[in-house]
C-alpha cells in the first residue's frame, strides 16, 4: 500500500539538508562536502576576493589539481605555462582561503572523484558538490552528489549552501545477473543506449535490483559516474554492507565509536519499500553484452556483435562523418590507433586488474601507436605496483603513467591527433573531447585491453 | 548582475540535438583563470578550420565560412535556436560565459541539460524550452528570411516574431525574478546567515562525523 511517510533515498537526504524551504519550490540546501579542482574554481575564488568574503567552513572543502597535470616526468613540473598558472592559482587560493589540498606531488593526489571515496571524505548521507559534472560518482555511497557551475562553487564557498530545486526521481532496477565478463561499464552504456542521453533530464536516478547489489563499490561508482551521461545530475545507490566495509579505516572516515554511530545512520540510507518514484525503468541484467560506442554521443552505442546501424546514415550523418565510419560496418572491424585506460569512470584497482588479466603474457598489436594506463590516484598506482600490474602492462607495451584526468579530456599533453581512433575507458565521446579531430569509442577496461591486443575491437573471450 | 530586459535580436538556427559543452567551448580555453574573453572561442572547432590555442591572435585564424555564426547577419545573433539536450556534458560555466560574451542573450531549445540550464541564470542568459512543434515553426520561419528577428519579453513570458505572431513560454517564477532583478544570490543567501548557523549546529550534533 502507498504510504505517505515512505520516502525515497533522495528525499531522505534532501529533507535532512533543507535549511529553508521556499514556497517557490527552491530550497536552501546545506552542503557537507565540497570538492574543488583547478579548472572550475579560479573565478569563484576571484569572486570571493572581490566581494571580500571568506569560506564559510574551511574543513568542508578539499581541493586537488587533476585536469591539467602531466602524467609523466612530474618532477620536471608543468611544461605548458597556461596549465601551470592554473595549477599554481589553485595552490595559492587554497593557501589564501584556508582550503585543504592534495598538491600535485602529494602521494595521495589523484582524480577528484577517485580520491574523495578513497580517502573516506565521501560519507553516506552527505550532500556533496563539486564544479564538475561527474560528481554524480559519489552517489554510489548513498550520498546526494551533483555537479555545479563556478558561480555555485562561489556560493557554496561563501554560504555552505546552495539554492536548488528538488528533482524528479527515477528508479532503474537491474534484475537478474550480468553474464560472465560483463562489467558495470557495459551496463551503464547499455542503460544510456536504452533511455538516451536526455532520458534523465530533470531526474535524479536511483539504481537498484539484484545486479546493483552484486556489484562492488568500484562498479557502483562507475554506474553513478556516468549517470550524468544519461542526463541526470545525480545517481544514487542505497547503502549496504559493502558500502560500510569499503569505508572502514580510510584516512578520513570516523574512527571507533563514531564509526559505529555513523553506521547506524548509514543503514537507514535506502529508499523505503513503498516509496514512489516519478518513473521506474526495468532492465534485465542478462541482456547486457560488452558495449562499444560508435558515434559522438554516449547513446550511440551497440554491442560487440553489432554493427553501425543502417539508419544512422540518415539520422546521424555528421556523427558518422566525424567518426569516419559508414553504416553497416561491424564493430569488430573497427581498427584502433590508441588505447586509453583511465579516467574517473574506470581507473580504480578493479579496472586495472581486469585490463591486466587480458594483456598478461601478451603484446599490444603492432598497429597500436600508443596504449596508456593512467591510474586514478597515487594509492591505486602503488597498490597496482604491489600486485605487479605495472609489470604486466609494461611488458605488454603499455605506458604506465602518473594519476590525473589525462586523455579523458586532453587538457594536458595526452591527446589524440586529428583522425586518430581510440578505445577509451572514459565517459565522453564528444567531438574533440580527446583532442581536436580525435575519434573516441567508449568501452570497459577489459574491452580496451582486448582491443589493444587485437588492434581492433574484439570479444574479451577471443582476446 | 545586470537586470534582464526585453530585447529584439537576430535568431541563429543550430538545428542539432545534444550540443555539448565541449563543442560550445573546447577544453584548451578552460585554462583561463578569468571570466571574460571566451566569446571569440564560442563553438571554436566549428567556427575555425585550424586547431585553436589560448592566447592566439584570432584575427589571423582560418575561419570556417560555412558555419552559421560566421555568416552575416548571424554573426550579430543574440538568440540561438537548437534541438534537444542543449548544453549536455561538463559543468563548465565557461560555456555560458562564452555564449554571453559572444552576445547571445537567449537560447531556445527543445530541452536543456540541468547544470547548463542553471548556469544560464547566473549569467544573464535566458534558456527557453519549447515543444517540438513550436521549435519547428520557428525553424521554418527562420529559413524563410535572410534575417529572422524576434522579440523576447521575459516579463510577459512571450516570444514575438513576424510583427504579431506569439509563442508563450514557461519559466520558474524564482528564476524569472532572479534574471529580471539581476539578483546577487550569495548576498541573498547570506541574509539567512543565522538560519544557516542554527541549522549547522543541529546538523553537527546529529552527524558529528561529517564535521571532522
Ligand atoms: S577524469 Fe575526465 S570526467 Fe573525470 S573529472 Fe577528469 S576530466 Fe572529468
Amino acid at each position: 500500500m502507498y504510504n505517505m511517510n515512505s520516502k525515497t533515498l533522495y528525499d531522505k537526504i534532501w529533507d535532512s539538508h533543507c535549511v529553508k524551504s521556499n514556497k517557490n519550490g527552491f530550497d536552501l540546501l546545506y552542503i557537507d562536502r565540497h570538492y574543488i579542482h583547478e579548472v572550475t574554481s579560479p573565478q569563484a575564488f576571484e569572486g570571493l576576493r572581490i566581494s571580500k568574503r571568506k569560506p564559510w567552513r574551511s574543513s568542508s572543502n578539499f581541493a586537488v589539481p587533476d585536469h591539467n597535470i602531466p602524467t609523466k616526468d612530474r618532477d620536471k613540473g608543468i611544461a605548458d605555462p597556461i596549465s601551470k598558472i592554473q595549477v599554481d592559482t589553485l595552490e595559492e587560493n587554497c593557501d589564501n582561503f584556508d582550503v585543504n589540498k592534495f598538491s600535485m606531488n602529494h602521494p595521495d593526489q589523484g582524480i577528484v572523484h577517485i580520491i574523495g571515496p578513497e580517502q573516506g571524505l565521501t560519507l553516506p548521507g552527505m550532500t556533496i558538490v563539486c564544479g564538475d559534472s561527474h560528481t554524480s560518482t559519489h552517489g554510489a555511497f548513498g550520498t546526494l552528489a551533483f555537479g555545479i557551475g563556478t558561480s555555485e562553487v562561489e556560493h557554496v564557498l561563501a554560504t555552505q549552501c546552495l539554492i536548488q530545486k528538488r528533482s524528479k526521481t527515477m528508479l532503474i532496477n537491474i534484475n537478474g545477473q550480468l553474464s560472465n565478463g560483463i562489467t558495470a561499464k557495459d551496463l551503464i552504456l547499455y542503460i544510456i543506449g536504452k533511455i538516451g542521453t536526455a532520458g534523465g533530464n530533470g531526474y535524479s536516478i536511483e539504481f537498484g535490483g539484484a545486479v546493483i547489489k552484486a556489484l562492488s563499490m568500484e562498479g557502483r561508482m562507475t554506474i553513478c559516474n556516468m549517470t550524468i551521461e544519461a542526463g541526470a545530475r545525480a545517481g544514487l545507490i542505497a547503502v549496504d554492507g559493502k558500502t560500510i566495509e569499503y569505508l572502514r579505516n580510510r584516512n578520513f572516515t570516523p574512527s571507533d565509536t563514531d564509526f559505529d554511530k555513523a553506521v547506524e545512520h548509514w543503514k537507514s540510507l535506502k529508499s523505503d519499500e513503498n516509496a514512489t518514484f516519478d518513473k521506474v525503468v526495468n532492465i534485465e541484467g542478462g541482456d547486457v553484452q560488452p558495449m562499444v560506442t560508435w558515434g559522438t554521443s554516449p547513446e550511440m552505442v551497440t554491442d560487440i556483435n553489432g554493427s553501425i546501424p543502417l539508419e544512422a546514415g540518415k539520422i546521424y550523418p555528421s556523427a558518422l562523418q566525424y567518426m569516419g565510419l559508414t553504416p553497416g560496418t561491424k564493430i569488430r572491424d573497427i581498427k584502433l590507433d590508441k588505447i586509453f585506460i583511465g579516467s574517473c569512470t574506470n581507473s580504480r584497482i578493479e579496472d586495472l586488474r581486469a585490463a591486466a588479466e587480458i594483456v598478461k603474457n601478451k603484446r599490444i598489436n603492432k598497429s597500436i601507436k600508443l596504449a596508456m594506463v593512467v591510474p586514478g590516484s597515487g594509492p591505486i598506482k602503488r597498490q597496482a605496483e604491489n600486485e605487479g600490474l605495472d609489470e604486466i602492462f609494461l611488458s605488454a607495451g603499455f605506458e604506465w603513467r602518473d594519476p590525473g584526468c589525462s586523455m579523458c579530456l586532453a587538457m594536458n599533453a595526452d591527446r589524440l591527433n586529428p583522425g586518430e581512433r581510440c578505445a577509451s575507458t572514459s565517459n565522453r565521446n564528444f567531438e574533440g573531447r580527446q583532442g581536436q579531430g580525435g575519434r573516441t569509442h567508449l568501452v570497459s577496461p577489459a574491452m580496451a585491453a582486448a582491443a589493444a591486443v587485437a588492434g581492433h575491437f574484439t570479444d574479451i573471450e577471443s582476446a | 548582475m545586470v537586470k534582464y530586459k526585453t530585447f529584439k535580436g537576430i535568431v541563429a538556427p543550430l538545428d542539432k540535438n545534444n550540443i555539448d559543452t565541449d563543442a560550445i567551448i573546447p577544453k584548451q580555453y578552460l585554462k583561463s583563470i578569468s571570466r571574460t574573453g571566451f566569446g571569440v572561442n564560442l563553438f571554436d572547432e566549428w567556427r575555425y578550420l585550424d586547431n585553436g590555442q589560448p592566447g592566439q591572435d584570432h584575427s589571423k585564424r582560418k575561419v570556417n565560412t560555412d558555419f552559421i555564426l560566421n555568416k552575416k547577419p548571424y554573426n550579430q545573433s543574440s538568440i540561438l535556436l537548437a534541438g534537444e539536450n542543449f548544453g549536455c556534458g561538463s559543468s563548465r560555466e565557461h560555456a555560458a560565459w562564452a555564449i554571453k560574451d559572444f552576445g547571445i542573450n537567449a537560447i531556445i531549445a527543445k530541452s536543456f541539460a540541468d547544470i547548463f540550464y542553471n548556469n544560464c541564470f547566473k549569467n544573464g542568459i535566458l534558456p527557453i524550452a519549447l515543444d517540438e512543434k513550436d521549435i519547428n515553426t520557428l525553424l521554418i520561419e527562420c529559413s524563410k528570411l535572410k534575417e529572422f528577428k524576434m522579440t523576447i519579453n521575459l516579463i510577459n513570458q512571450v516570444i514575438i516574431y513576424n510583427a504579431d505572431d506569439k509563442i508563450h513560454f514557461n519559466i520558474d517564477p524564482y528564476q524569472k525574478n532572479a534574471l529580471l532583478k539581476g539578483l546577487d544570490e550569495i548576498g541573498q543567501t547570506l541574509e539567512d546567515k543565522d538560519l544557516i548557523k542554527s541549522f549547522e549546529k543541529n546538523h553537527k550534533n546529529e552527524y558529528p562525523w561529517f564535521f571532522k
